[in-house]
């Protein structure tokens, strides 16, 4: 095994531990708002992790993989947002122990105007 | 700072799919560089019109410079949001007291704004719900102060320095 293998097998090895967190995340949080919360966070390292860790592992691929590295890191979170914005208009509840909800607040607002 | 030239515009957006290209193939092959070379002209001159608004002047010096500069710190935030989520995953007792905050930001740029906004996505416990104007709502796992002040200094001011200089932000 040389050293680039290790590297690159530890940075896989990490990315499927966080995608492991993630999913865990997604069974032990209580409302959706805190379950994307795991699931986006922890699997755009994760596959970060993975794609920088195949990169490495072969290098042959590693432009290629630095660049889906980064259309990941651009695209994902634009998701989750999308996402988490549909989960609120349309009228999913937030959790009851939240302690704020200024967005609420700004809607009805705009509501009024 | 307003429009850069069609040319400067043009030419910019020519380079970015040109440095695209020769990540994605990965090889220094002339005809490989040619027909790529030759792709982006063509795609360059379709797209830029929505691809940049600035041209050329992206490629300012002290703009690369904070770029190279917001990665690692970006990265760092990026880990250490992923091992406080992943603490709170684990804790027994789930330690979380989320909530929606508004924070207010001092960029004007839409582009900014949206790199603001995937950066709180992507760093500790927060996510951005919506944007209206120069506010943003983000979603927080743990709020520590649910003010406007409070909020817009915990979360937003560490990369606002940042993007203003890489997007022309100069207010």
């Amino acid at each position: 095994m040389t050293i680039n293998e290790a590297i690159g097998a530890f940075l896989i090895f990490t990315g499927s531990l966080f995608y492991v967190l993630s999913s865990l995340g997604l069974i032990r949080m209580p409302d959706v708002y805190n379950r994307m919360q795991t699931a986006t966070k922890s699997a755009t390292l994760a596959s970060l992790g993975v794609m920088i860790g195949v990169g490495i592992y072969s290098p042959c691929c590693f432009p290629k993989a630095l660049v889906i590295a980064l259309f990941l890191l651009l695209t994902n979170p634009i998701s989750a947002h999308a996402l988490i914005r549909a989960a609120y208009r349309s009228g999913i509840p937030l959790w009851e122990g939240s302690i704020v909800d200024k967005y609420k607040e700004a809607l009805k607002e705009e509501g009024e105007q | 700072m307003g429009e850069a030239s069609k040319v400067s515009r043009y030419l910019y957006t020519v380079i970015i799919l040109f440095v695209i290209w020769l990540f994605l193939t990965n090889s220094l092959d002339p005809q490989e560089l040619t027909m790529g070379f030759v792709l982006s002209l063509i795609i360059a001159a379709l797209t830029y019109q929505v691809f940049t608004k600035y041209g050329l002047s992206n490629l300012h010096p002290k703009r690369i410079l904070y770029t190279v500069a917001y990665i690692p710190y970006f990265l760092w935030a990026m880990i250490m949001a992923n091992l406080d989520v992943a603490y709170r995953v684990l804790h027994p007792k789930r330690p979380i007291n989320p909530g929606i905050v508004e924070i207010k930001t001092n960029l004007t740029n839409d582009i900014a704004k949206l790199v603001l906004a995937n950066s709180i996505t992507l760093t500790p416990g927060t996510m951005s719900v919506d944007v209206k104007g120069d506010r943003l709502y983000i979603h927080w796992i743990d709020v520590k102060d649910p003010s406007l002040e409070g909020a817009s200094k915990h979360i937003g001011k560490p990369f606002e320095k940042f993007l203003r200089v890489i997007f022309h932000d100069d207010n």
